[in-house]
């Protein structure tokens, strides 16, 4: 297990651990109806309108409970314009050849312990292929929920992206509360060509413990794009509000000339959370760019790391890197820290990192207070105010839906 | 409206203020003089509700109710308004966003629905005017950034906002150039109506010029030592503290 991140992790037997658990109705999903009550409340409260959304918000969601994909909607609506978005489990039956050609390919089974677990164990996902020169036409996501008890969840994601198609990507993570800790431990692979783009969007609210510490998600997750294809793009946006802890890295290879990564990130931890996170920008092709801003939330005694590297390798020509790392603390036990790497091998480069580190103070909420504000709102207008530069990269209908979670994940952080 | 008896209060166990009676009826322009470090701001905070002063005796009662027994929030839902003497930034917030919460706040306390999102850029519009707020400032961060007298000016500009009972002004004249105190105080003014009352801390005789006070009170070492008319900030202007200080501390000798 590595051991270089800032995190204390409780030894986890590996034994233990239910590997494959499938939700017990698993009968056929035709009518939205038969989903699992449990799941649907889920949706409901992370405002995934699964019921509703054939009409109306037209996102496109792949269901994944435990080790199962449950559900995947719109999928014949897709397929007309040629875009496969299904399970990964349907996907390895209908579409070896490329599911073939692209697993593995950017997260190799060997990158790290957590990455070759899950390459050992996994059961299903989401897959999603976006043929030549099409532009998806809606918002796809998939939805993880762990259900079971002393189940792991180890799902894999593999999204292709072919030259001049775009997509835009949502996932988001609940569980419910258990005492005893569950292990998250899932692989994304993004392939970008020639000119792709690929927005790739988190909102994480797996189960993150209560308020001493107790119980909830290990989330050790790899993500990794891979700009292949000249001007492509990937861009990471997350919102970390759950796990007790969290330990990813949503990273991009800028191999294609002119290609462009991003990472935006708002990391919440309170109560005893721990987060090290964070983002790899790998410069390989020529006059590539990428941006990071990463906001950092403590509270409680939550601790919370940014880690991030920036790698110009020797031929990556003119290019550029721009670093944002802000930390914003409230209360008195918590802790923020930075560790940025910065390994630069080509003189033309141009890396600029900037960080700073703000605390609300009681000034603040009493000034809110003063005129009408209640300190919990102040909080979360406060809050929703630091990390707006991220929360606008969202799509809309998950904007609104990530700043209710930011201020009920810091219910009762002061006062 | 405010009646305040006998208050005494303390900061990290140090007495501050030290037995503090005063009564605002509806109406009524107060202004509080005295010099630095006499508890003036102090008295302000107890009002607002400011936790890290510790009441330890004494009553406050507004409009009948126990004050000293509302969160500070609902002190400012039930009109009360401090303006502050050191303004607070508040990096990130807009002000829009910021006036937005705090007035559908006023409003649902009243069981008021909140307003449209066209009619609170009017009512924006409408009250910058009033105080002659630069339109720029209203788009920018709480507070950040502002020069001084911009924060002052703001203060103003959300007191305009809420329409408050019963406002309190903390040296809101201080640091202001000559046109800036005259637009403050119009604003002050012109939000004036019958029933409305302020209490206005300040050093400076010239604010009262434009803010006609009824009375005029010198808080000295955290009591109130001499209440009189207008003239009592003329007198001060002119001769400092000094024979008033004098007055009070032969009188702690005999
Ligand atoms: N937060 C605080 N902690 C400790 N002491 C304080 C605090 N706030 C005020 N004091 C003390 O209380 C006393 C009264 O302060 P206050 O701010 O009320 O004076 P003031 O009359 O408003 O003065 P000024 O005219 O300078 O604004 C001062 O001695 C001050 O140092
Ligand atoms: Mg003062």
């Amino acid at each position: 297990m590595p051991a270089w991140a800032n995190l204390k992790i409780p030894a986890i037997d590996y034994q233990d651990i239910i590997f494959y658990a499938a939700p017990k109705q698993k009968a056929s999903y035709d009518n939205i109806d038969d989903i699992d009550p449990e799941l649907k409340k889920t949706f409901d409260k992370l405002g995934i309108p699964l019921e509703e959304q054939k009409h109306l918000s037209g996102v496109a969601v792949d269901a994944v409970m435990d080790s199962v994909s449950v559900k995947t909607t719109f999928r014949e609506t897709l397929a007309e314009s040629g875009i496969i978005f299904c399970s990964f489990s349907d996907a390895v039956k209908e579409y070896p050849d490329l599911v073939r050609r692209y697993m593995g390919t950017v997260v190799p089974y060997t990158d790290n312990f957590f990455a070759s677990l899950n390459s050992a164990v996994f059961s299903d996902g989401s897959f999603c292929y976006i043929p030549k020169g099409v532009r998806c036409p809606m918002e796809l996501s998939t939805y993880f929920r762990i259900n079971s008890a002393n189940t792991g969840q180890f799902e894999r994601t593999l999204l292709v992206a072919d030259e001049e198609a775009y997509v835009s990507y949502l996932e988001g993570c609940t569980a419910p509360m258990r005492d005893e800790n569950q292990l998250h431990a899932a692989i994304v692979e993004i392939i970008a060509e020639n000119n792709a783009e690929v927005k790739y969007s988190t909102v994480q609210n797996w189960y993150p413990g209560d308020k001493d510490g107790k119980g909830g998600i290990f989330n050790f997750v790899t993500k990794r794009g891979l700009c292949r294809g000249e001007n492509s793009k990937i861009s990471w946006t997350q919102i970390e509000t759950g796990s007790a802890i969290t330990w990813k890295y949503p990273s991009c290879i800028l191999r294609g000339d002119n290609s462009t990564g991003e990472f935006y990130s708002v990391a919440v931890t309170n109560h005893y959370q721990q987060a090290d996170t964070g983002t790899k920008m790998i410069h390989i092709g020529k006059n590539t760019k990428s941006t990071i801003v990463s906001k950092g939330i403590s509270a409680g005694h939550g601790q919370n790391s940014y880690r991030g590297l920036v790698k110009v390798l020797k031929n990556a020509t003119g290019a550029r890197n721009f670093s944002q790392c802000d930390s914003l603390l409230l209360g008195n036990q918590c802790g923020a820290h930075t560790f940025p790497y910065i390994e630069v091998d080509n003189q033309t480069a141009i890396v600029e990192h900037e960080a700073t580190t703000s605390k609300i103070g009681e000034d603040q909420i009493f000034y809110c207070n003063q005129r009408g504000i209640s300190t919990q709102d102040a909080i979360g207008l406060i809050v929703n105010g630091y990390a707006r530069e991220v929360i606008n990269k969202l799509p809309m209908e998950f904007a609104v839906e990530a700043q209710k979670l930011l201020q009920i994940s810091l219910e009762g952080s002061v006062g | 409206m405010l009646i305040i008896k006998n208050l005494k209060a303390e900061i990290d166990g140090k007495a501050i203020l030290k037995g503090i009676s005063l009564e605002v009826k509806a109406g009524e322009i107060h202004a509080i003089m005295g010099p630095n470090g006499s508890g003036k701001s102090t008295l302000a905070a107890v009002l607002a509700g400011r936790e890290f002063v510790n009441v330890t005796e004494g009553s406050v009662t507004y409009f009948g109710k126990n004050l000293l027994e509302m969160p500070a929030e609902e002190r400012s839902k039930e009109g009360i308004f401090l303006g502050f003497q050191y303004p607070i930034e508040i990096p990130g917030v807009s002000m829009v966003n910021f006036m937005k919460t705090a007035v559908n706040e006023h409003r649902k306390y009243k069981g008021l629905e909140p307003l449209s999102a066209s009619d609170f850029l009017k009512l924006m519009r409408e009250k910058k005017e009033l105080v002659e707020i630069d339109s720029k400032l209203a788009n920018r961060s709480v507070n950040e950034g502002f020069s001084g007298g911009e924060k002052k000016k703001n203060e103003i500009f959300q007191m305009a906002m809420l329409e408050p009972k019963l406002a309190i002004l903390d040296e809101t004249d201080s640091g202001l150039d000559i046109d800036a105190l005259r637009i403050v105080a119009n604003g002050v003014n012109k939000l004036k109506r019958p029933d409305t009352s302020a209490i206005v801390i300040t050093h400076y005789q010239r604010l009262l010029d434009y803010i006609i006070p009824d009375v005029v009170h010198v808080l000295y070492d955290g009591r109130i030592v001499k209440t009189s008319g207008r003239e009592l900030a003329l007198e001060i202007e002119e001769k400092g503290y000094d024979w008033i200080k004098k007055e009070v501390d032969k009188k702690d000798l005999s």
